[in-house]
C-alpha cells in the first residue's frame, strides 16, 4: 500500500490488474448493497405487521367498540359575530334554537326513524323527503336537521321518546335575525345555506343548518363574522348517545362588525321616499356610507328559513325589483349633474377660463344636426358659473366638443365614476363612462356629435347612485375618498375613518373653488334649485340638478309643445340631484335619483333638502356621531 | 420485465432518440401511479375539491417529470465532472437559509425563490450523495481502507448536517448523515471502522447531552418522548393511530374518514397523508401504497446493480437509501413507531419542494440507468 491518500499518479497498471480490482470492488459491493437492501426490505416489512396490528389487530377493538361505544368526533360552529349599526345598535345578530338533527350512520332504518319521528312531531312529506334527500347526500356522519324552531312541548316529547329514536338527537343551535327587517337589508345582506361549490373549503360548512354570507357586509365580512369551527371528540354508544367527552378544542368566535350606516337616519329616510327612488348619503370627509336607501326592499329574515318558490317568484317577476339595491346596482344617465365633472375637465385641458362667455340662442347646430338646450329661448350669453346655475346645455355641448370625450371620461374616473369603488357590498357595478375606444372596439365609430351629447350627461353613461354621492363628496373635498361601510372589526376601528387618510385628488384648489361656488350658486344664488334652500341654522347647501330623459322628444312633440304631465309616469324623465352641507364646511354628501320624478329641480332637491334636515337633527351639524361599539358584549 | 432491453448505444455517440429507448418507462409508469395516490389522497384531504391541493399537486408532478426526463438524459460524466458544482450549490443555499431564511415551525428551512419556497436541505442531501459518489467513484478496495482518503468525504458530511442541526432540524441532520454513511458502506469502507465510530457515538451521546443548554435538552426530550408533550407532536400521533386504526381492512371509503374530515388529523395534506389513505381505504390501499413505495426503492437498487461504472452504483444506493428513509421514517411516525416529524412521503405528500427534489433525484437515478455502460475512466489504486 502506498502512501497516496489522494491524488498523485497512482492509476493502477496492466490491464489485468485492473479487471481483477474491479471484480473485487463490485464483489463486494454487491454483498454490501444487497445487506443494505435487505434490511431495507426488513422494514417494509416491519411497517407492514405494524399497519397489520394497527388497522387489523387493533382494528377488532375498535369494531367492538363501534357495537357498544365509539369514539365519534363532532364540529361545533361558533356563534356568528354580529353586525352593529354607527350606535353600536345590533342590527344583524343570533337568536336560539332549538333543532332535531338525524345522524344517518346511528340508525339502522331511516325511513323507519322517520316515521317515527313524525308521529311524535308531525312532518310534511316534503319535509321528509328534504331529510332522505340530504341523509343520501351528505357522508353518513353528518347530522342532518329533521326540525328547526322546536317548542319547549316539542323537546320534552322527542326526549321522552328518546329509546325509539336511534340516531335522532336535539341541539341547540342559533339563528340569525336581523330585527330592521327591510330597511338595512340592502347594506346588511343576508345569511343562507351554503352553495355546494363552497363546501369542503372550511368543514365549518359542513354542520348542519351553517348559514354563509350570501349578499352585502355579511357576504363581504363573512370570514370574520363567521369564525373558526371548534371540534370536540366524544365517546357514544351504539344509538348516538354522548356518553362522554374525551378531548375537546374551542373555536374562534366569530367578530363583531360595525357598519357606518345609522340605523334611525336610515329608516327616517326611507319614511320619506317612493318606490323607485334611491339615496345615498355620505360623510363627506372619509367617505362613511351613513344611510342608503332605495325602495322596494325585501326582509332579509326570509332567507333564514329558506325561500319559498311562490315568494322568489313574486321577487323575481316585480318589475320594481326589490332584491336589487339600486344605490349600487341601479344604473342611470347622470344628466345635468354631471356638468361639474365636464367644466373641471375644460379648466384643467385649458380650453377656457370660467369667465369666458358663450352665447346660447337655445340650441347647437353641428353638421345636419341641432342639440337643443332646456331652454328653447336660449340663456343669452352665460359663463361657466351661470351656465351651471342654470343648467345651460349648449354652453356644456361647446366644451366638451373643445375637450375631447378621453379626457372628459379620464375626469369621470378621478371622481369614481365608471370605476371599481370597491365598497364592501359584493356585486356592485362599476357603470360606464363611454371613451371612444370603447365604442370602437365595439366596432361602431364615434363622432364628434356622440362627444357634444355627453357634455350634458346624456348618452351611454350608466352610473349608480353612490357614484354620484362619490363624485359629490370628492368635489366637496377635493380628496379620493372611498366610499366605505366598515367601521370597527371586533370594537377595533378600521383605517379610513379621518380625512388625512384619503389622498388629494390633485385638482387645484381654484378650479375646485369655483365650482363649488357655482353648485353654491344652484341653490342658493339664483340656481335651478332655489326653492330648496336649507333652514339657515344648518348652513347652506350646495348642489346640482339634472333631468334625463328616458325617452325620446320627438320634433313633433317639440312642435306641438310637450307637457311631462300628459304621458304615461314610466316615460318621464328621471330626477336627480347631488349636493353637499354645509357649503363653507362640508360634513355631508349625498345623491337622490327618483324614477320618473319628472324634474331634478321639482322632485329631487326638495327630498335632498329635507334628508339633510333629518341628518342635521340627528347626526348634528358639527361631526357625524363618533361612538365605536364595545366588543364581544 | 421492461429492464431486459439491450443497450443499443455504448458511448458518447447516443442520440437522443436512443436514450429516450433507454428510459425504463414502466418505473416512470410506476411514479405516475404513485402521484396518482397522491392525487386521490389529496382530492380527499381537500374534501373533494380538487383546487384545494390535489390540482397543483398534478401540475407540480407534470411539471417534475419534465426535469427528469431531461435530467436523464444529460450524459453521467457529465454529471460526475461536476457533482462537486452541485455540492457546493447545495451548501451555499444551506449558508443562505440560515442567513435569510424564513422561519416555520421553529426553525430555519426555506427560502423564497420567485413563487416557490426551497427547503435546501432536502436538496442537500441529494447533493451529498452525489458529491460523495464522484469522489468514490474510482477508488479500489485498497484505497477505502486508507484513513487519510476517507477524510475530505467525512467533513463532506458532517458540514451539511452540522449546519442542518444549526437550523435547528434533528431528523432531517441524523437522515442527512444516515444516506452519507450507506454510501461509504457501500463504497467499501472497512466494518469495523463503522463499528467504532458507532461505538465512540454511543460513549459521546450522553457527554454532548451535558453540555446542552436546557431549552436544547427539553427538545431532545420532546423529539425522543411525544407524549411528554400531548398537545404539540404527541398530540398528532395519537391522533394519527385512532384514524388508522379506525380504517380496518377496507377502509371507511373515499371522503368518509372522520377523524380526516373533521381535522382531528392535523397537517392530512403533507406529514399524514399516509393516515388519510389507511383511514380511507383500510390496510389494503396502505399495503398497496406501500407496495408501490416498495418498487420505486428496489428500482434503485436494480440501477445499482446493473451499473457498470462505480458512481453509477454508489449513486444509485444512495438515492434508493435516500427515497426508503422519506418512506420509513413517514410511515413509521404516523404508526407511532417512532418519534419524528416533518417528513413528507414522496410524490404523494402536498408541497412543490419536496416534489422537485424528489423528482431531481430520479432524474439523476434514470441517467445512471440510461448511462450504465459508460466508460468512467481508470481506477485508482
Amino acid at each position: 500500500m502506498s502512501w497516496r491518500p489522494w491524488g498523485g499518479p497512482g492509476v493502477l497498471g496492466g490491464e489485468r490488474t485492473v479487471r481483477k480490482e474491479e471484480e473485487r470492488r463490485r464483489g463486494i459491493f454487491t454483498r454490501r448493497a444487497a445487506l443494505l437492501g435487505a434490511v431495507q426490505l426488513g422494514a417494509f416489512g416491519f411497517l407492514g405487521t405494524r399497519l397489520y396490528k394497527l388497522q387489523i389487530e387493533e382494528g377488532a377493538r375498535y369494531a367492538t367498540l363501534a357495537e357498544e361505544n365509539r369514539v365519534s368526533a363532532r364540529l361545533f360552529a361558533p356563534p356568528r359575530g354580529r353586525i352593529l349599526d354607527r350606535q353600536g345598535k345590533v342590527v344583524a345578530g343570533n337568536r336560539l334554537n332549538w333543532r332535531a338533527l338525524l345522524v344517518a350512520e346511528q340508525t339502522a332504518d331511516v325511513s323507519a326513524t322517520l316515521e317515527t319521528f313524525s308521529r311524535i312531531v308531525p312532518l310534511a312529506d316534503h319535509e321528509k323527503a328534504r331529510i332522505e334527500r340530504e341523509v343520501r347526500r351528505n357522508r353518513r356522519f353528518v347530522p342532518v336537521i329533521m326540525r328547526e324552531f322546536l317548542t319547549w312541548e316539542e323537546m320534552a316529547r322527542i326526549e321522552v321518546n328518546a329509546p325509539d329514536l336511534p340516531g335522532v338527537s336535539v341541539d341547540m343551535g342559533t339563528t340569525r335575525i336581523y330585527p330592521e327587517t327591510e330597511h338595512l337589508a340592502h347594506v346588511v345582506g343576508y345569511v343562507a345555506a351554503p352553495a355546494e361549490a363552497d363546501a369542503g373549503e372550511d368543514p365549518l360548512l359542513q354542520l348542519p343548518g351553517i348559514r354563509v354570507g350570501r349578499a352585502g357586509v355579511e357576504r363581504h365580512h363573512d370570514r370574520i363574522l363567521r369564525g373558526r369551527a371548534g371540534a370536540v371528540q366524544v365517546e357514544v354508544n351504539a344509538v348516538g348517545r354522548v356518553i362522554r367527552e374525551l378531548d375537546r378544542r374551542e373555536g374562534i368566535p366569530g367578530q363583531d362588525v360595525q357598519i357606518s350606516v345609522d340605523t334611525e337616519l336610515q329608516k327616517a329616510i326611507r319614511a320619506k321616499i317612493d318606490e323607485g327612488t334611491t339615496a345615498v348619503l355620505l360623510d363627506a370627509r372619509n367617505g362613511e356610507v351613513l344611510a342608503m336607501a332605495t325602495k322596494p326592499s325585501f326582509d332579509p329574515n326570509i332567507f333564514n328559513a329558506g325561500v319559498s318558490a311562490a315568494q322568489w317568484r313574486q321577487w323575481t317577476a316585480s318589475r320594481s325589483t326589490p332584491l336589487i339595491n339600486k344605490a349600487t346596482n341601479g344604473l342611470y344617465a347622470p344628466g345635468s349633474t354631471f356638468k361639474m365633472v365636464v367644466a373641471l375637465a375644460a379648466l384643467e385641458a385649458r380650453v377656457c377660463r370660467p369667465g369666458d362667455t358663450v352665447h346660447c340662442p337655445g340650441h347647437l347646430d353641428y353638421g345636419d344636426t341641432r342639440f337643443h338646450c332646456h331652454n328653447r329661448n336660449g340663456h343669452g350669453g352665460v359663463n361657466m358659473r351661470t351656465a351651471i346655475m342654470a343648467s345651460c346645455d349648449v354652453y356644456f355641448y361647446e366644451m366638451a366638443k373643445r375637450v375631447g370625450m378621453d379626457r372628459i371620461a379620464a375626469m369621470a374616473n378621478r371622481f369614481g365614476m365608471g370605476v371599481d369603488l370597491e365598497i364592501e357590498l359584493p356585486g356592485t357595478r362599476r357603470g360606464l363612462v363611454p371613451t371612444r375606444g370603447w365604442r370602437q372596439a365595439q366596432g361602431k365609430p364615434w363622432s364628434i356629435g356622440d362627444t357634444i351629447v355627453h357634455g350634458i350627461g346624456q348618452g351611454f353613461y350608466q352610473l349608480t347612485p353612490l357614484s354620484l354621492a362619490v363624485m359629490t363628496a370628492r368635489l366637496a373635498t377635493g380628496r379620493a375618498v372611498q366610499p366605505h361601510l366598515t367601521r370597527a372589526i371586533a370594537g377595533r376601528p378600521v383605517r379610513g375613518s379621518r380625512a388625512e387618510d384619503w389622498p388629494s385628488l390633485g385638482i387645484p384648489e381654484n378650479d375646485l373653488r369655483f365650482i363649488r361656488e357655482a353648485m353654491w350658486g344652484v341653490v342658493n344664488g339664483g340656481g335651478t334649485a332655489g326653492a330648496s334652500r336649507l333652514p339657515s341654522q344648518y348652513g347652506q347647501m350646495a348642489g346640482k340638478t339634472g333631468t334625463t330623459q328616458v325617452r325620446r322628444v320627438t320634433r313633433e312633440q317639440r312642435e306641438r309643445g310637450f307637457n311631462v304631465s300628459q304621458v304615461p309616469r314610466e316615460w318621464r324623465p328621471h330626477a336627480l340631484f347631488v349636493a353637499y352641507a354645509p357649503h363653507d364646511n362640508p360634513l355631508y354628501a349625498l345623491s337622490v335619483i327618483v324614477e320618473h320624478g319628472t324634474s331634478g329641480s321639482g322632485a329631487a332637491a326638495p327630498l335632498a333638502r329635507d334628508i339633510l334636515v333629518e341628518t342635521f337633527q340627528r347626526l348634528g351639524p358639527t361631526r357625524p356621531g363618533q361612538r365605536v361599539a364595545e366588543a364581544g358584549r | 420485465m421492461i429492464f431486459e432491453r439491450r443497450l443499443l448505444a455504448r458511448d458518447r455517440g447516443a442520440g437522443v432518440l436512443e436514450k429516450l429507448w433507454q428510459i425504463p418507462w414502466s418505473f416512470v409508469l410506476l411514479l405516475c401511479a404513485v402521484a396518482a395516490v397522491g392525487y386521490v389522497a389529496l382530492l380527499s384531504a381537500g374534501g373533494g375539491n380538487p383546487d384545494t391541493y390535489a390540482q397543483r399537486h398534478a401540475i407540480r408532478f407534470g411539471f417534475g417529470l419534465v426535469l427528469m426526463l431531461s435530467l436523464a438524459l444529460v450524459d453521467i460524466r457529465l454529471i460526475a465532472r461536476f457533482a462537486w458544482v452541485g455540492y457546493l450549490g447545495g451548501i451555499a443555499l444551506l449558508v443562505l437559509v440560515l442567513l435569510h431564511g424564513n422561519i416555520g415551525k421553529g426553525a430555519q428551512r426555506w427560502i423564497d425563490i420567485g413563487p416557490v419556497q426551497l427547503q435546501p436541505s432536502e436538496l442537500m442531501k441529494i447533493m451529498l450523495v452525489l458529491g460523495l459518489a464522484a469522489w468514490f467513484h474510482r477508488a479500489s478496495w485498497e484505497r477505502m481502507g486508507n484513513p487519510l482518503f476517507l477524510i475530505p468525504p467525512a467533513i463532506a458530511v458532517l458540514v451539511p448536517v452540522g449546519l442542518i442541526l444549526k437550523q435547528p432540524n434533528l431528523g432531517t441532520a441524523l437522515i442527512t448523515a444516515t444516506v452519507g454513511a450507506a454510501v461509504f458502506w457501500a463504497a467499501g469502507m472497512r466494518w469495523w471502522k463503522f463499528a467504532g465510530l458507532a461505538a465512540a457515538a454511543a460513549v459521546a451521546a450522553p457527554i454532548a447531552y451535558e453540555r446542552l443548554h436546557d431549552y436544547q435538552r427539553a427538545r431532545i426530550t420532546t423529539f425522543l418522548d411525544p407524549e411528554s408533550d400531548p398537545l404539540g407532536a404527541g398530540y398528532n400521533i395519537i391522533q394519527s393511530k385512532i384514524a388508522l386504526g379506525s380504517g380496518g381492512l377496507w377502509g371507511k371509503g373515499f371522503l368518509q374518514g372522520t377523524q380526516g374530515h373533521l381535522n382531528f388529523l392535523p397537517e392530512k395534506q403533507t406529514d399524514f397523508i399516509f393516515t388519510m389513505i389507511a383511514e380511507e381505504f383500510g390496510l389494503v390501499g396502505a399495503l398497496t401504497t406501500l407496495a408501490m413505495l416498495t418498487l420505486m426503492v428496489a428500482f434503485c437498487y436494480l440501477v445499482a446493480f446493473r451499473s457498470r461504472h462505480q458512481f453509477g452504483r454508489l449513486l444509485a444506493v444512495g438515492l434508493g437509501t435516500n427515497y426508503f428513509l422519506y418512506v420509513f421514517v413517514n410511515v413509521a411516525m404516523v404508526t407511532g413507531s417512532i418519534p419524528v416529524g416533518g417528513v413528507p412521503l414522496p410524490l404523494i405528500s402536498h408541497g412543490g419542494s419536496a416534489m422537485l427534489t424528489v423528482m431531481l433525484g430520479f432524474g439523476l437515478l434514470l441517467s445512471a440507468y440510461v448511462h450504465r455502460d459508460a466508460e468512467m475512466g481508470p481506477m485508482r489504486e
